[in-house]
């Protein structure tokens, strides 16, 4: 079996399963991406992430379900088969060797002739701007170092797919937003068909073309990065999207498209996204308040503010009760009483029986 | 009561600074060890160490090269049937070692993941410490020996003639310093394994490396510091073998090994100055070997290996 270092144009997974032990990990993944995409596969801690990679990648065989690579069956094939290049969330760099023999382990590998594999290590180590470091060992470099490191040799081989698990998450905040760009980069310099772990939707939301979200093993939502973002598909979704007001309210009367709720002053106005019960979830983003008269106009009690720079986080409660997060220009402080408003297009009503998102999302 | 602070400051510093260097008050847990090392280890050796100086009047090496310090060391080092105990010991303790070693890589490998029955397995490659090394001798001489089972199975199904001698030999020596030796090595070289981070692998294969590969360049490289240290503790254990070479070897010509030779000065001709130089030679010679080996370690990779260990 050769290695294919061209371009793909189409990956197809199909009903793919992976059981451990009787629990299904992944139960079922549906997903067809073209060539030169950038995919983010995106749920929170234990939803199955890391076994779809490891599956794509051969390193755990499937329970079910076939994955086809431009028409060729490749789920039997043996992880040095396939030759997708991995990005590992250690990053899993050979202690023993320096950078350069790293990056060019694949190739040394591939039995690539000698000058035109120092030509391809010389280009990716540029790529990554790591000519410093090329013979250092791993343990002599800085975290983002030896994360550049990786990415070097997961690409070097231009694979026909590149995965990454959660490459950025042991890396500290401003190094983060730095390799998020980075990879964005090198993605739109190489062109290689990406598929990107994460449980982070902001990175999510910033590198991918599309994105996959996933919730115990189970597909929730599959959309370029404004759909799943401004239309989650349920309330799981919008949670995880950053819809931190879930409000559960009785329903006083339900239109085709639109909804109205009892309770926040005189009734909430928000889009339906399901068929409702009595009872029904709003969610609504902080960002999509706003202070001062408006439609959804209400009094709340200011409770908490945080500094934020330009913005405050506040944390304010409503007459009867309901606890409110929303973000303001303005200077408030705890006491404050203010009126707000929200757009009923921006308030998105589920069933209540819909499934929740997590508490707490890192 | 002013004074206080300032006279308590320069203490806590000076604990501080001693603390530093690492003096401080654990280091009264080492008194033991100590203590021990002191008594058991290294006054014996400086005893034997002059003792083997001082040749005994009347000895054979006092009798041919006086009562100088080195005469001892003169009849061991011109006497062939003495000095080739070296070479006895050395071609049955190397190759023993080795292939404790290398056997143990293969299986320590197959059997670093988790699977059905490892403890199982373990147990039976791990029992034979237990066991001893007269038990091991004399299990060898029922199972190998002329009149023994593998002998009456090989006569049985025609295979020999003539019943092949595995015992009262080199070979009897060998297969005892397996049998006990090997447990050592396995269980040294599993727990060298289960300290590779698995993932190492799993990126080598994701980069086009086959088993072979994997192991070639991943595994045994960080692998081989571990089985360096592995080497001599094996060698240093078969390279003391005493009991199997008597009751399974031919302790008067094959397998006459040098702590043979040693036991020979010291209880029957009671010459202990004799005794002592050999014991010191049989260091000096294990130490060769083991700085050899290290020597060659010292040019290897040793740094973390990023597994559990
Ligand atoms: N080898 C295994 N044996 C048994 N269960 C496993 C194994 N590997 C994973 N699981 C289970 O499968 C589920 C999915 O695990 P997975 O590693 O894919 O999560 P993840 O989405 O990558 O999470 P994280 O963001 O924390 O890395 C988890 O519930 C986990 O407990
Ligand atoms: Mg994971």
């Amino acid at each position: 079996m050769s290695r294919s270092s061209t371009k793909i144009s189409e990956l197809r997974l199909d009903k793919v399963c992976r059981e451990f032990g009787g629990v299904r990990a992944l139960d079922g993944l549906d997903l067809t991406i073209s060539g030169g995409e950038f995919v983010a596969l995106l749920g929170p801690s234990g939803c199955g992430k890391s076994t779809a990679l490891n599956c794509l990648a051969g390193l755990l065989p499937l329970t079910g379900g076939t994955i086809t690579l431009d028409d060729r069956r490749i789920d039997g094939l043996q992880p040095e088969q396939r030759g997708f290049g991995m990005v590992f969330q250690n990053y899993a760099l050979f202690p023993h060797m320096s950078v350069r023999s790293n990056i060019g382990f694949g190739l040394r590998m591939a039995k690539v002739p000698k000058a035109d594999a120092r030509r391809r290590v010389d280009e990716a180590i540029r790529l990554v701007q790591l000519e410093e470091h090329t013979d250092k060992f791993p343990g002599q470099l800085s975290g983002g170092q030896q994360q550049r490191v990786a990415i070097a040799r997961a690409i070097v081989l231009e694979p026909p797919l590149v995965l990454m698990d959660e490459p950025l998450s042991n890396l500290d905040a401003k190094l983060r937003l730095e390799m998020r760009t980075e990879i964005k980069r090198i993605h739109q310099t190489l062109g290689l068909t990406t598929i990107y772990v994460t449980h982070d939707q902001e990175e999510a939301l910033s590198l991918a073309d599309r994105l996959v979200l996933l919730r115990q093993g189970r597909v929730q939502q599959i959309g370029s990065p404004e759909e799943v973002y401004t239309e989650p598909a349920n309330r799981f979704v919008a949670g995880f999207m950053g819809y931190r007001n879930e409000l559960g309210l009785p329903v006083s009367q339900v239109n085709e498209k639109t909804v109205v709720l009892d309770g926040l002053g005189g009734g909430l106005t928000g889009v339906r996204r399901d068929d409702l019960g009595a009872r029904a979830v709003a969610a609504i983003r902080p960002e999509d308040f706003t202070v001062g008269d408006g439609p959804n106009a209400t009094e709340v009690t200011v409770e908490v503010v945080e500094y934020q720079g330009r913005e405050q986080a506040i944390q304010a409660r409503t007459d009867d009760g309901v606890d409110l997060h929303l973000r303001a220009d303005a200077r408030l402080a705890p006491g404050d009483r203010v009126t707000v408003s929200v757009p009923p297009e921006r308030v998105l009503v589920f069933a209540a029986e819909s499934p929740a998102a997590p508490e707490e999302v890192a | 009561m002013a004074a206080a602070p300032a006279v308590a400051r320069p203490r806590i510093s000076l604990r501080h600074r001693l603390a530093e260097r690492g003096v401080d008050r654990t280091l009264l847990l080492l008194l033991p060890a100590v203590v021990f090392v002191v008594a058991l280890f290294i006054y014996p050796f400086v005893y034997g160490l002059q003792l083997s100086f001082q040749p005994q009047a009347g000895s054979d090496a006092a009798n041919k090269y006086g009562t100088g310090p080195f005469a001892d060391y003169r009849l061991f080092f011109s006497d062939p049937y003495l000095r080739n105990t070296i070479w006895t010991t050395l071609k049955i303790g190397l190759p023993a070692a080795l292939f404790n070693v290398l056997a143990s890589v293969p299986i320590a490998y197959r059997m670093r993941g988790r699977f059905r029955g490892k403890r199982a397995v373990t147990t039976i490659l791990v029992v034979p410490i237990t066991l001893g090394t007269v038990l091991t001798a004399e299990g060898l001489l029922a199972f190998m020996g002329p009149t023994g089972w593998l002998n009456r199975i090989l006569l049985d199904l025609g295979i020999v003639d003539h019943p092949v001698r595995l015992t009262h030999n080199y070979w009897g020596v060998v297969f005892s310093l397996v049998i006990t030796g090997f447990p050592f090595a396995f269980l040294l070289t599993l727990s060298y394994l289960t300290g590779i981070d698995p993932t190492l692998e799993r990126a080598a294969a994701t980069l086009g490396a086959g088993w072979w590969q994997r192991f070639r360049h991943i595994t045994l490289p960080l692998l081989a510091p571990g089985l360096a240290i592995t080497f001599c503790l094996s060698f240093v254990l078969a390279f003391s073998v005493f009991p199997s070479a008597i009751m399974v070897g031919e302790p008067a010509r094959q397998t006459r090994v040098i702590s043979i030779a040693a036991f020979h000065a010291a209880f029957e001709q009671y010459d202990y100055s004799m005794a002592s130089a050999i014991a010191m030679i049989m260091g000096a010679v294990e130490l060769i070997v083991i700085g050899l080996v290290l020597g060659w370690r010292a040019r290897l990779y040793k740094g973390a290996t990023g597994g559990k260990g």
